[in-house]
């Protein structure tokens, strides 16, 4: 594994930066999370890890601390596509970490199953985009199986990771966020990571958590975002968002991969002397309303930003969720920068996107309103 | 098991019987039940042969409630009847008149088998070495068709190394080969006319090929230029061509299945003298589309060839991990479609089966399923690199050994009708054809930045034109942020 590392040094407190780390937030108050919640071992060792190491982190320890946790998809055997299940089934065995037939409907179908016989089942897609064919047994039979039955059955030990979202050239099929999707089906919680120590901890979080979990990995991040992640077992809190950068002018909301593009749009709009706030919501259903309100009330205005198309995007749904509690702090109106309402395109992707430009065009309109 | 479900709808007959005009067939030997008196006569002859000794331990009653081709059946198991009653008062029936034709009814607890210990056989015209077998149930190839097929299989091999290359240096984003499934591409478009349409996945660029698609069209869906009849939208390798009768490339594995299911149903209703065909591989014979599409083709008798390339891996995953039956081939059987095991790189096998499987399809209106055995003897695409989960040899063996191409330049060159020369003739020729058409691909401009928004719908929505409004506006305010090749 060690040849998965970018960098490998080793640090003696998860506080300590890498001063080379590749996109890594600009957070003073992000670490204090993992703090909280990292079993105690305040001085937990940490590596530079990039993110699909940090996942295979997290699935590894899945598969250790609990006999009873299994994970499977295509290609899942041999390391999976986006090596995320790297060396798993040599360790913890075929039995355990394995290939599936490809059909998602029956990867999801069957995680159901093994998930409501009390186990935990880790399922992959291996893109996101190829979720569909699961799409009934997410939404009529996971998000249900526990309010249809009066609370006799669940299939809580139920998570499904795919990797989503733009990657510079992977045109419809390999590039798309089908969150919004998901995050209209009661039942269901939607979590997306934005870097690698985030992703460890959410996706252990996401495991253990007793209900179906939807958690979507943003692949273009995989090899790209480097950070410090501490090297044993820690979750982070889900239905929390966190403010990954505090400001006073205006709110910007986002997640995943789109919180690299946000940051760098907030980067330059402080040169222009304006102050942004951004949040990571990190779980989209049930979501954080709280602190991004208490953030609205200070800052008066809001941006949301995402991949997916605009129309019904989850944008759509923070937007009048806070249109609803600050109206009267709201200056101006509610911005989304997102994906255009088309398919997602070949070589037309640098226009499609919700650039950097764009939100920062966007900034200074919603600011100067 | 099958009586312990019989046992379990003892009462669920009488709540299926809606109405006794639907009552069509169905055997008795109850006579207290319900059911029996509402028996139609015609399925009397099933009580035409002498009882089997045990026949009385399967006292039941069956009916079936019919409504022209939908028919529902309601079975129940009777446990109060009088045995010795049944034997004096009727013949006891040996066999079952059941939808689908008549069931024979064995005292012998018999589970049919998993496995079968004889594996499906797979039809070969040419050996290993290129000489016929003999006694070959084979059509007879003119010379013309039989050259062309093998010009168009070098082509495809050069086209693939030469795009695949292009990938590696960076000039186009994706790439994914066809390498040592050269003969099921060429040979199976060959035997097919060009008004049949084709629901390809991705591995069949050599059906186009063969229809007449251009190296530059080709070199132009790669670079996604303006000429490109996707517009751009699309990875390289999404060929389309409404001319050619071959329905664009979607990335959704096994999806089109269906829809060749859909389309030969039309050109049923129409009465032309054409079929489909679908393409999909092992890994695609996974999915609910694939078991979706055979079941509806038997069902609505849809003339559509069923074309397995089973290569053996779906990316990473062996056969092993993707199914246990033999093969594709006796799915076919079990959704009652006729089905062929063939050599999949023996080219003149691939030929015949297809050709045949054709005229079965259009002069009998039945779907037809072809399972091809061969190797995916490349990676899965360039995104891929299969010495990670496949050993060399393994790989070696098939690319050398059983190449279809060396095989069947052998018997065009026995035959007389191929020889060095025009091999590395038409090898230089294909050579500079594709770098002059790479090189002209690649100068052409991308599709104007309006291809972005059309076609979403037929005509273009408000949203969408807000949308492309403000995204001109935008550029105009950050040219440097863009893409110079495409116009907006
Ligand atoms: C519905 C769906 N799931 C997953 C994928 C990702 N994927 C692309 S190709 C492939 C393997 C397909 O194997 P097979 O059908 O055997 O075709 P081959 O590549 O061998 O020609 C997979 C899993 C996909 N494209 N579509
Ligand atoms: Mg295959």
């Amino acid at each position: 594994m060690a040849t998965n590392l970018r960098k490998f040094n080793r640090f003696g407190s998860i506080l300590t930066n890498h001063s080379n780390s590749l996109r890594r937030f600009s957070s003073p108050a992000a670490s204090s999370g993992v703090l909280a919640s990292a079993d105690g071992q305040l001085l937990q060792s940490s590596k530079s890890i990039n993110l699909y190491t940090a996942i295979n982190q997290a699935l590894h320890i899945a598969l250790d601390s609990d006999p009873r946790s299994y994970i499977f998809g295509e290609d899942v055997g041999f390391g999976g596509v986006f090596r995320c299940t790297t060396g798993l089934a040599d360790q913890f065995g075929k039995h355990r970490v394995f290939n599936t037939p490809l059909c998602e409907q029956g990867i999801v179908g069957f995680a159901i199953g093994l998930a409501a016989m009390g186990n935990r089942a880790i399922a992959e897609i291996q893109f996101a985009d190829y979720i569909f064919p699961a799409f009934d047994q997410i939404v009529n039979e996971a998000a249900k199986f526990r309010y249809r039955s009066g609370n006799e059955f669940n299939c809580g030990g139920l998570t499904i990771r795919a990797p989503y979202g733009a990657v510079g050239h992977g045109a419809l099929y390999h590039s798309q966020s089908p969150e919004a999707f998901f995050c209209h089906v009661p039942g269901l919680k939607v979590v997306i990571p934005r870097s690698p120590k985030e992703a460890k901890g959410l996706l252990l979080a996401s495991i253990r958590d007793p209900n179906p979990v939807v958690f979507f990995e943003p692949k273009g991040l995989y090899r790209l975002a480097v950070e410090e992640v501490p090297e044993g077992d820690y979750t982070l809190p889900l239905s929390e968002a966190e403010v990954i950068r505090e400001g006073s002018d205006i709110t910007l909301v986002g997640w995943g991969a789109q919180l690299t593009t946000m940051e760098q749009a907030c980067v330059d709009a402080e040169k222009e002397g304006i102050s942004c706030e951004l949040i990571d919501l990190k779980t989209l259903l049930p979501w954080d309303k709280e602190t991004v309100e208490a953030s609205v009330r200070k800052t008066g205005r809001l941006l949301i930003s995402h991949e997916a198309p605009v129309t019904g995007g989850f944008g759509a749904e923070i937007s009048a969720s806070i249109v609803e509690r600050c109206f009267l702090r709201l200056e101006a109106p509610v911005a989304r920068v997102c994906g255009l309402d088309t398919p997602f395109p070949h070589v037309f992707e640098p226009f499609y996107m919700p650039t950097k430009n764009k939100i920062l065009d966007a900034i200074k309109e919603t600011v100067n309103f | 098991m099958a009586t312990f479900f019989l046992s379990k709808s003892h009462k669920l007959i009488m709540h299926n019987l809606k109405s006794t005009k639907l009552l069509t067939f169905g055997v008795t030997n109850h006579t207290s039940s319900v059911a029996n008196s509402l028996l139609s006569s015609h399925f009397l002859h099933t009580r035409s042969r002498p009882p089997l000794p045990n026949d009385a331990g399967f006292s039941r009653c069956f009916a079936t409630v019919s409504s022209g081709r939908r028919s529902h059946t309601a079975v129940s198991f009777s446990d109060d009847v009088d045995q010795d009653q049944l034997s004096t008062e009727a013949p006891l029936q040996q066999e079952l008149n059941f939808p689908g034709g008549k069931v024979k009814f064995t005292p012998n607890k018999l589970f049919t088998s998993g496995s079968s210990a004889e594996r499906t056989q797979c039809y070969r015209v040419l050996n290993e070495n290129g000489q016929l077998l003999i006694d070959s149930d084979s059509l007879k190839i003119s010379k013309e068709v039989a050259v062309k097929m093998y010009r168009d299989m070098v082509t495809l091999q050069v086209m693939d190394t030469i795009f695949y290359e292009a990938q590696r240096q960076g000039r186009i984003s994706f790439y994914l080969t066809t390498i040592g499934e050269e003969a099921i591409n060429i040979a199976s478009a060959a035997a097919l006319s060009h008004n049949d349409f084709v629901f390809p996945q991705y591995r069949e660029p050599g059906v186009l090929l063969w229809r007449g698609f251009t190296l530059q069209e080709f070199a132009n869906q790669l670079f996604g230029n303006k000429y490109d009849q996707g517009k751009g939208r699309q990875m390289p390798i999404h060929y389309g061509s409404k001319k050619l009768n071959y329905i664009t490339v979607s990335s959704t594995v096994a999806t089109q299945i269906p829809h060749a299911v859909g389309a030969a149903y039309s050109l049923k209703m129409e009465k032309q003298d054409a079929c489909t065909i679908t393409y999909f591989g092992d890994g695609g014979s996974s999915t609910g589309d694939f078991h979706a599409g055979l079941n509806f083709s038997a069902v609505m008798e849809a003339p559509v060839i069923f074309f397995c390339r089973n290569n053996g891996w779906a990316i990473s995953t062996p056969i092993t991990d993707q199914l246990r039956s033999d093969g594709i081939v006796v799915r076919g059987k079990a959704y009652g479609i006729p089905s062929i095991r063939v050599d999949g790189n023996d080219a003149l096998a691939i030929y015949s089966a297809v050709y045949e499987a054709r005229k079965l399809a259009i002069e009998k209106q039945t779907p037809v399923l072809i399972e091809a055995l061969t190797y995916r003897a490349g990676h899965h695409s360039t995104s891929d690199d299969s010495t990670k989960y496949r050993p060399a040899d393994e790989i070696e063996w098939w690319r050398d050994g059983q190449n279809p191409v060396k095989r069947f330049r052998t018997w065009v060159e026995n035959n007389g009708w191929w020889n060095d020369q025009v091999e590395s003739e038409h090898r230089s020729n294909i050579r500079k054809q594709l770098s002059q058409a790479i090189q002209a691909a690649e100068r052409v401009e991308k599709p104007p930045v309006a291809d972005m928004f059309n076609d979403v719908y037929d005509v273009l929505p408000k949203n969408l034109n807000e949308q492309e409004v403000s995204l001109r506006e935008h550029v105009k305010k950050h040219p440097q942020e863009y893409p110079s090749n495409v116009a907006v």
